[in-house]
């Protein structure tokens, strides 16, 4: 049985009367990817901050490589945390120095490197980080994103043993969000470092973590894989769903391709029997034509009207959608056979052509001296059973794609 | 010895008054309120050795220079026109007074162990706190809020080496040396007041100053001044190094608050401490 690298045994911590951990057990194994999932608020943070000696557990035992923290001495202490390194989810930057300066301060001040092999070191780090342009500026004058990737850049410049990551990836726009973990994917595989991560970003995370411990109501409530997390039946995955909703409502109104087949997952693996399930394409053609004569937020509202009608129609009954591509929708129905879903999408083709395209086509004005825009909407069904691979089923359901509207704007209407 | 973030001290001094009868319940406030002041006082006391402990390490020399310029040099302006005003002042005042009894031969004397022995020392003591002590607040405060502090602890860079060490050597370093400045430009305001301005003869005032000042009384001032530094330098780096240990705020709400206790308690403590080592050294 392999020895945790880091254990927790019944820790509690409390903040004056408040509980934050509670009797927390967890381990924490060498070389891998670890998760720390949890609602906003739960104290991912905090845990982490034991790991690194920041707060000490009010009760309860810390073990580094099977010895308690509480019983080394200063020196075993000091040479524990001198393989951790810290990424701090507020980034943690010195306001009064250069990005330059604060990559460089923990070379400058812990090793005996010559200023030549610093700067080595940190130009290094700052290429990989795409920071070269804003080497001499202030955290104050970065983005939020840059500031980021400057806190990445430090704690990675040690070549740390442990790196801990709070929520590396929070403020991100999604490209820099995979980037960012795609760098700790890359990295951790290069430098064989063990991470640990706090995140928020449920599924996005999964695809880099070996392993997943969800802190729930002051408790890990589980550790394991991503695989196990999916089918793992807990009020807690309940709270995931709601908090992923909330994101889609606040953000483009669609779930993420992970997202989706995340929920797509739960919902299949909960199912004891082989019940059918069904999923609607939508696509709407020339929708790149329609961004490039009047602009991309009206190709955008343009979806937008779609995603809401689909939403009114299929949301009532389970349904959820996701945007698979620039003009493409894949709504799965969770409780629907083929018959029922064919009922409803000849009533939601129906109401779409009376209602919806008027709608859109008052949003899409065309400027005068350009060519019409004939768009098409499309919509195919394909039935799936819990055993079938949903990719298949959603190629299935494009093959089966007929005409359901047809979007015609003409020049300066 | 190291003083962490998680410093006990919040949750083990929170004393539930409820459970205490009412008519106890002021002893127990007041109780409460004295420990908690000895605690801080012991805390404060830990911090500063640690401090002072700290000051020789890597890169120190050109931190403790930078905050020798920032504490220091960056005061000289004020600390000279402050001075200057109370040297004027000064004589004027002794003038007038000692003119009355046929003594205006005195007022040299008078001005300058004024000034050196207790105006000098305090009033560059003051002058600091409101400049430079409070921006040490606001700044380590700022850092503490921010995780900065946190941040130099993960790297293993100690806080108190970094931050807190320069600084109470530089106010060392910085306050006799401004006390000096103080001095002479007093003396030099109390010649302008009370020669220049006045008609008292420029000899006389000078040979009074040769006559009744002698060492002892610049080395008591200096004495007072690195004391009235080590004071400044601990409270306000102190203030601002708690400052998210505040019970009664939080954020930036917290470090204005700490800035303020930090100038009042200085202020406080200069003329406290005065008392004590004027007492001690008369």
């Amino acid at each position: 049985m392999r020895t945790p690298l880091i254990e927790f045994k019944d820790v509690t911590k409390r903040f004056g009367r408040k509980t934050v951990l509670d009797r927390v057990n967890l381990q924490i194994y060498e070389g891998e990817v670890t998760t720390i999932i949890g609602l906003s608020g739960s104290g991912k943070s905090v845990m982490l901050k034991h790991i690194i000696g920041l707060l000490q557990p009010d009760e309860g035992v810390i073990y580094f490589r099977g010895k308690p923290l509480a019983s080394m001495t200063k020196k075993e202490l000091a040479g524990s945390f001198a393989r951790i390194s810290y990424m701090f989810q507020g980034n943690a930057l010195f306001d009064s120095m250069t990005v330059y300066d604060n990559i460089a301060l923990p070379l400058r001040e812990t090793t005996d490197l010559k200023r030549m092999a610093i700067d080595r070191k940190v130009m290094a780090r700052v290429k990989q980080t795409e920071l070269t342009e804003a080497i001499h500026k202030y955290p104050s004058e970065l983005s939020g994103g840059m500031q980021k990737r400057a806190a990445l850049a430090r704690a990675l410049i040690t070549d740390p043993q442990i790196v801990l990551f709070d929520e590396p990836t929070t403020g991100q726009d999604p490209v820099r969000k995979n980037a960012i973990l795609s760098m700790i994917a890359q990295y951790q595989k290069k430098l064989n470092f063990t991470a640990v991560l706090v995140s928020h970003e449920i599924p996005d995370v999964y695809f880099i973590s070996n392993r997943i411990l969800a802190l729930y109501d002051r408790r890990i409530v589980f550790q394991g894989t991503p695989a196990e997390l999916e089918d793992f039946d807990h009020p807690f995955m309940d709270e995931v769903i709601g908090s992923l909703e909330a994101l889609q409502k606040e953000l483009t109104g669609f779930y993420t391709k992970r997202q989706f087949a995340m929920l797509n997952h739960m919902q299949l693996k909960r199912r004891t029997d082989q019940t059918p399930y069904c999923i609607v394409v939508f696509s709407i053609n020339r929708l790149d034509t329609i961004a490039q004569l009047v602009g991309h937020d009206a190709a955008q509202e343009t979806i937008n009207h779609m995603r809401i009608y689909i939403d009114k129609h299929f949301g009532d009954i389970g349904g959820f959608s996701a945007r698979r591509n620039t003009g493409e929708i894949v709504t799965m129905l969770p409780y629907s056979n083929l018959s029922e879903t064919e009922g409803i999408l000849d009533n939601f083709a129906m109401d779409f052509r009376q209602q919806i395209i008027p709608a859109m086509q008052a949003g899409v004005c065309v400027p005068a001296g350009t060519d019409d825009i004939d768009a098409t909407i499309t919509a195919g069904i394909a039935e799936g059973h819990p055993s079938m691979d949903v990719n298949a089923v959603i190629a299935l359901a494009i093959s089966q794609q007929k005409e359901i509207g047809r979007l015609n704007c003409a020049p300066g209407v | 010895m190291e003083i962490t973030a998680d410093m006990p001290g919040e949750n083990e001094n929170k004393v539930n008054d409820e459970r205490a009868p009412l008519a106890l319940r002021p002893f127990a406030a007041t109780g409460r309120t004295v420990i908690a002041w000895v605690g801080s006082l012991g805390a404060a006391a830990i911090f500063l050795f640690l401090a002072v402990a700290r000051i020789p390490g890597r890169n120190q020399f050109s931190r403790i220079v930078q905050q020798t310029y920032y504490i220091g040099a960056s005061s000289i302006t004020i600390i000279m026109l402050v001075s200057l005003f109370t040297g004027m002042v000064l004589g004027l005042q002794s003038y007038h007074a000692l003119v009355q009894f046929g003594a205006a031969g005195a007022v040299g004397s008078l001005v300058s162990l004024s000034l050196i022995m207790e105006l000098g020392p305090v009033l560059t003591a003051i002058m600091i706190t409101a400049r430079a002590g409070s921006a040490i607040t606001a700044e380590i405060g700022i850092q503490r809020i921010s995780e900065q502090i946190d941040a130099l602890t993960t790297m293993r860079i100690s806080p108190i080496r970094y931050l807190i060490s320069p600084k109470v050597a530089a106010a060392v370093i910085s306050f006799p040396l401004l006390t000096s400045v103080f001095d002479l430009v007093g003396i030099l305001g109390g010649y302008i007041s009370a020669v220049m301005l006045l008609g008292l003869n420029g000899g006389i005032y000078l040979h009074s100053i040769q006559t009744y000042v002698v060492l002892s009384d610049i080395t008591n001032g200096f004495v007072k001044a690195i004391v009235f530094a080590v004071i400044v330098a601990t409270v306000c780096c102190y203030h601002g190094y708690f400052t998210h240990m505040r019970t009664d705020s939080h954020g930036a709400r917290a470090v204005g608050l700490s800035t303020t206790a930090a100038v009042v308690t200085s202020c406080v403590l200069i003329l406290v401490s005065d008392y004590v080592v004027t007492s001690l050294l008369v």
